[in-house]
């Protein structure tokens, strides 16, 4: 490595595939990162008919510089076509540092390309700090299913390059008058890079309404609920007084109480909205790594020892059967809001 | 042709262990193992296995291997997937492969599966539960040059040459399809995966595990270099106590709740 500058983001359209918010929440640790090194931050943006104006969006939030590459076989997301379009990009950027989120795209993208470029990655940061002596990047992750903490760094390789968990980083506020340059690069993608085809899409059934990505409440259930009728008479019904979305810990999904996409987790959705109650659920630190970033939790145990207490900013020890009617009902009058 | 299925399955602390048993060495920058916990496969890793038998289940014929990464305790992952009815096991051992990065993992992996020769697909967990990096898969099939289709509930093959999987996605599932070799990694939407009976544990005990050494696969001193460099290790502190509401009855403390976060503008 050598005279490698600047940090990098690889940004998130919603029009081909990818997470709504992504770029904004790493445009505002990018730019504490670029302030601390005193270097600039762009944007790399993959699509089809990306203009310069949703790169001058960008350039609002924070960023100095604004990368577009426009191909028809960037119109939506494909793992072998994206990370052949952005290792092209790194080599001839050639950052310091390169971000994208823990995305659907980034789970795919980093360490394909970290790998292309035989660096390192660490996966699902919940922070990035810069390494006062050394001025490397320090890396900091959950591991051990969230029972742990590590810090890492590059060896002498680069660019370093992290995932951010999404939703840890409040997005970048927009500030008038900040200017910055949007520059186009070609990828010349060709359609045989692609090794794997689409055929289908089977979503979930949804409720309708609120979804847990994009939810402000979070109600959950845990094994404690005992039985399908109940989350359904308690958590949905909460979710829904509260203009909320339903949740469930792993053991609910599984005991079949929950429906399968609505679990919180490690291996679950990630959430982190302003409030989060956790209802007969015990804390398990895997279940605690899809929802501790939470800004408020609530929780509502029989067991006074349970570890979720641990995270939680309120807690109700009791039986959930005997606190929740009386909570939806008092929820119900102060928001004025029936189902 | 039979078809050839690799698993890699790494061995891993028990993830099930209660939050209060678990510790960490800080010097040492490793867990210290629970007493009395056995390690275990990597649950992710068994659900992938799994996976593999249900291919072999509709077609007899198909030859699944196993191979962990590990020390000389990794042989008992080995043993559960020879158990679970995989054919053949490969413990990677070597002084040299202690406290491995992911790059690293991925390359002496790679070299492995070279060494095996002719397969069809790779099966993998969707991440260790260890350190949760969900980089190894990937970055195996980057370095042989196959696609990954990763965080997946099932796969089959439609051709002896294409195979259809389903990734789980946030808001539903995906179905794909690629052409083989390809590497593949599963979540826990495989579900439950089998026991071993006890004719497979027999006939598993009675099965040689090759030991491979580094030495065996050529590992090469500049190829084999870390990436990354794990420089802290802890057990994150939550700050900030619980505030545990008091009141007469439990509804009571329900209706005090609603109040306090209707004050606090939170709902
Ligand atoms: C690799 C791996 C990945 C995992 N990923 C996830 C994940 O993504 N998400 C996840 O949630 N888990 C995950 N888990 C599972 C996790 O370890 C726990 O097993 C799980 O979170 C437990 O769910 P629970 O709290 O609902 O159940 P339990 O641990 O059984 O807790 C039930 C709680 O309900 C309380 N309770 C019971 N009855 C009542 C009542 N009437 N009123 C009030 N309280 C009551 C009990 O006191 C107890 O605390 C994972 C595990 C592994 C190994
Ligand atoms: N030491 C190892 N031995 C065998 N397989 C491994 C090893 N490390 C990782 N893997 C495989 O790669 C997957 C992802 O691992 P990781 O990137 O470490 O989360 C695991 O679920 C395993 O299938």
């Amino acid at each position: 490595m050598a005279g490698e500058k600047g940090i990098l983001i690889g940004g998130e359209l919603p029009s081909s595939g990818g997470r709504p918010g992504m770029t904004l929440e790493l445009l505002s640790i990018g730019r504490k990162l670029a302030d601390e090194l005193n270097e600039e931050l762009s944007v790399l943006l993959l699509g089809n008919g990306v203009n310069d104006a949703e790169g001058q969006e960008l350039i609002a939030h924070g960023a100095d510089k604004v990368y577009i590459i426009n191909d028809p076989l960037l119109a939506t997301y494909h793992p072998d076509t994206f990370a052949t379009a952005t290792e092209k990009a790194l080599r001839e950027i050639k950052p310091n540092i390169f971000l994208m989120g823990r995305s659907e795209i980034g789970q795919d993208v980093a360490p394909m390309v970290g790998f292309r470029l035989r660096t390192g990655v660490a996966m699902d940061c919940l922070d990035l700090q810069i390494d006062a002596a050394s001025k490397k990047l320090m890396m900091i992750r959950p591991v051990y299913g969230g029972n742990a903490r590590a810090h890492f760094v590059c060896t002498d390789v680069a660019p370093q390059m992290a995932t951010v968990r999404p939703k840890t980083q409040d997005p970048a506020p927009r500030q008038e008058g900040r200017i910055g340059t949007v520059q186009h690069l070609s990828a010349a993608l060709d359609a045989s890079v692609k090794r794997s085809e689409w055929v289908a899409y089977n979503k979930w059934e949804s409720a309708g309404g609120v979804t847990l990505p994009n939810a402000e409440i979070v109600i959950s259930g845990g094994r404690g609920i005992g039985s399908a009728e109940a989350y359904k008479d308690t958590i949905e019904v909460c979710a829904g007084v509260v203009g909320g979305a339903a949740g469930a810990s792993k053991a609910c999904c599984d005991a079949g109480y929950a429906p399968p996409g609505l679990q919180v987790g490690l291996t679950g959705q990630r959430v982190s909205p302003k409030l989060y109650v956790a209802v007969a659920i015990s804390g398990a630190s895997q279940h605690i790594a899809g929802m501790g970033t939470s800004k408020n939790i609530v929780a509502i145990n029989k067991d006074p020892d349970a570890n979720i207490f641990k995270v939680s900013r309120y807690g109700i020890v009791a039986d959930y059967k005997q606190v929740m009617p009386a909570f939806i009902k008092k929820c119900r009058e102060l928001v004025g809001k029936s189902e | 042709m039979p078809l050839h299925l690799i698993c890699c399955a790494k061995q891993v602390p028990d993830p099930e262990t209660p939050a209060a048993s678990f510790r960490i060495d800080p010097a040492a920058k490793k867990v210290v193992p629970a007493p009395g916990i056995a390690p275990v496969i990597s649950p992710f890793d068994e659900q992938a296995v799994e996976v593999a038998l249900r291919i072999k289940d509709k077609r007899p014929d198909t030859k699944v291997t196993i191979v962990s990464l590990g020390g000389a305790s990794a042989r008992d992952v080995v043993k559960h997937g020879l158990a679970m009815g995989a054919d053949e096991g490969i413990l990677l051992e070597d002084p040299t492969f202690e406290n491995v990065d992911a790059f690293q993992t991925a390359y002496v992996l790679s070299l492995a599966v070279k060494k095996v020769g002719q397969f069809d697909a790779i099966f993998c967990g969707r991440q260790a539960a260890d350190f949760d990096q969900g980089q190894v898969a990937i970055g195996l099939a980057e370095l042989l040059g196959i696609p990954a289709l990763i965080n997946g509930q099932s796969a089959d093959f439609i051709t002896d040459n294409r195979v259809t999987f389903e990734r789980v996605l946030p808001d539903g599932i995906g179905v794909f399809e690629a052409n083989t070799p390809v590497l593949t990694s599963y979540s826990q939407e495989v579900g439950q995966p089998r026991y071993p009976t006890l004719r497979n544990i027999m006939t598993a005990a009675r099965k040689e595990i090759s030991v491979w050494k580094a030495a065996d696969l050529g590992v090469n001193g500049a190829a084999f270099a870390p990436k990354t460099r794990l420089v802290d290790l802890y057990v994150p502190t939550y700050e900030g106590a619980c505030e545990i509401i008091e009141a007469d009855s439990p509804a009571e403390a329900g209706e005090k709740l609603a109040l306090k976060l209707r004050e606090a503008k939170i709902i």
